[in-house]
């Protein structure tokens, strides 16, 4: 087994994005994930790589597009409000079918908001972002480890699926240092025909589009995108059950939330309530079967985020409204206390045996 | 002996432009030069939002359609993907250019990105049928300027090869325009030049081109070629506003 490393959560994404094959990286400066600019900056011109500072968020995900149609591997970071921007550069890159990475470090909104933690980009990430029918792989670190595990895995799935991957973390995530091991199985890329590398005079030119004026055609091309994503949520959806198998308060939480709301768990099970946890590690797809599985015992469930309630609407369609499903959270920047998730429990489970 | 024949980097396809509309010259110089510098195979080119949208079905070589105004961004990214091997122009009109992606263009040239890149200058949106560009001139009635460009409402056109001279970045940038066959073959030299650069590793070389919307324009297009000599160059002057490696020569 390999030693383990001290990082930040900003840099262990930024070096297992190196060690997955990414040579590319656009950004523009913007709190908290600023380390990942400065990570690759410092890296990226010494393995023949390039680091480049876009002019604006807009720029710099065009830029991710040009090297995406390239063919190569390639990534681009940000916090919420520069994620807005790269709303439509997000949009282009699934009406084209490219893949990339991109980096969501959130931070509370909306406007300017702040520049604490928070979980309130969960819509705009699950639900694609910019205009048009199209969905992003949204993966969910509730680590430093598994912040460099699902880089790697990351640019694996954009590049299968022809999608972007997007990793959303938060401000906490991004800061935080803990051990992490650098030792990953890496998969080479697989062969991008359709990249526009120049026809050699060998081929036929490849055009990379998203124009597409003939309804028919345009409907078509929905439809095909559509049975890709059915594949990617049949194949590619993951989670994490914790002592949920028997329990009847169940929490759904994901981040940093996730791992408050753990402390939560273990606590109410020294007090006699049966609490369990379910933390989404893709939260699209949004991985209903446990949550279909967990409706069958519990009496209740929570989510806890920080925002003001965005993944509880999926929680609610993933149970089906069978039990009652409610809210534990802070915003703006505050991030609930293992007490206040207990308390949640505590006041849900009385509620339920009344 | 072939006296005339199409060049190989146009694909023999129908154009979807107007009636007397200059893109098609314009497409075939940049055709004819890609043929001569024998570079088709290792180009991509990158198409607008605007008229020229469907560009990329008509290059021979890998295309790329860009968002709006982003085109220089994607350029870019392309380039640095591989900059030994990636010979890459964009080609956008002025409100892609000069407006919506003014941000682009400016720090592309301003980096010296090394990439060439056609805009065309019509003084109008074509595609949206006719409204105000960035560079359309004082007074000009357009559909949102129906009552002529009026300065003191809505600012003054932008002449953007005079604005980026004031860059150190950019290595080439020159105003030329296609009404004439004398002005056509000035305009083929200068596009020439903007490659020839990027092949040399010279950096950012633009081409303005100014252009008629005879449909846009509601002329014929006989009339608006003259209108490109009556009013467009005497408030875009055609010539080279940078050179950057003729002035270290002339040094």
């Amino acid at each position: 087994m390999a030693d383990k490393v001290l990082m930040k959560g900003n840099e262990a994404i930024a070096e297992a994005a190196i060690i997955a094959g990414c040579r590319h990286y656009f950004g523009y400066p913007i709190t908290p994930q600023t380390e990942v600019a400065a990570y690759m900056a410092k890296k990226m011109p010494k393995i023949g790589g390039c680091f480049l500072q876009a002019e604006s968020e807009i720029a710099a995900i065009n830029m991710v597009y040009g090297v995406s149609s390239a063919g190569k591997r390639v990534m681009t970071s940000s916090s919420s409000p520069g994620i807005s921007l790269k709303g439509e550069g997000l949009s282009y890159l699934a009406g084209s079918d490219l893949p990339a990475l991109v980096v969501n470090v959130q931070r509370g909104g909306p406007g300017l908001g702040g520049i604490q933690p928070s979980q309130s980009d969960y819509f705009q990430a699950t639900r694609g972002g910019g205009h048009g029918d199209y969905h992003m792989i949204v993966l969910a670190p509730a680590s430093v480890q598994e912040m460099a595990e699902l880089t790697v895995k990351g640019f694996d799935l954009a590049d299968k699926y022809r999608m972007t991957s997007m990793i959303l973390a938060d401000g906490t995530m991004g800061q935080m240092m803990e051990p992490v091991s650098l030792d990953f199985d890496i998969k080479p890329a697989p062969e991008k025909p359709w990249a526009t590398t120049g026809t050699k005079l060998e081929r036929e030119h490849n055009i990379v589009n998203s124009l597409s004026l003939v309804p028919e055609e345009l409907e078509m091309l929905n439809m095909k995108r559509y049975e890709r994503y059915k594949q990617v949520e049949e194949n590619e959806t993951m989670y994490e059950e914790y002592m949920v198998d028997d329990a009847d308060i169940v929490i759904a939480a994901f981040g940093i939330a996730a791992r408050v709301s753990k402390n939560a768990v273990n606590e109410a099970r020294k007090q006699g309530i049966k609490a369990g946890l379910i933390r989404p590690i893709t939260l699209w797809p949004f991985p209903k079967a446990p949550f279909e599985r967990a409706v069958e015992h519990a009496k209740a469930f929570i989510s806890v985020e920080l925002s003001m309630g965005q993944m509880i609407e999926d929680v609610k369609l993933a149970t089906s409204c069978k039990v009652p499903v409610t809210l534990c959270n802070r915003v703006g920047g505050m991030i609930p206390s293992p007490e206040q998730v207990l308390k949640s429990i505590i006041e849900v489970n009385n509620g339920g045996v009344e | 002996m072939v006296v005339f024949d199409k060049p190989h980097a146009l694909i023999d396809v129908p154009l979807h432009y107007c009636p007397g509309c200059t893109h098609g010259i314009i497409h075939r110089l940049v055709a004819e030069v890609i043929d001569e510098l024998g570079i088709e195979g290792k180009t991509i080119g990158i198409a607008p939002v605007g008229c020229s949208v469907m560009a990329y079905n008509y290059f021979n070589c890998d295309m790329i359609e860009a968002a709006h105004g982003r085109a220089p961004a994607v350029a870019t990214g392309v380039k640095r993907a591989d900059p030994e091997n990636h010979i890459v122009f964009t080609y956008q009109g002025d409100g892609d250019l000069a407006s919506i992606g003014m941000a682009e263009t400016v720090h592309a040239a301003a980096r010296n990105e090394n990439i060439t890149v056609i805009f065309i200058n019509n003084a109008i949106y074509g595609m949206t049928g006719g409204q105000m560009a960035p560079t359309s001139l004082p007074g000009q009635v357009t559909q949102t300027s129906p009552y002529g460009r009026d300065t003191k409402h809505c600012g003054f056109p932008i002449k953007v090869c005079e604005m980026l001279s004031e860059l150190e970045g950019p290595e080439y940038l020159e105003r030329v325009t296609v009404n004439s066959v004398k002005n056509i073959r000035t305009a083929k030299k200068a596009i020439k030049k903007a490659f020839q650069n990027q092949i040399d590793g010279k950096g950012f070389s633009l081409v303005e081109v100014i252009s008629s919307c005879p449909t846009n324009w509601g002329m014929t297009p006989q009339a608006a070629l003259k209108w490109i000599d009556d009013k467009m160059i005497p408030y875009y002057p055609l010539g080279v506003y940078k050179d950057r490696s003729a002035e270290k020569e002339a040094e």
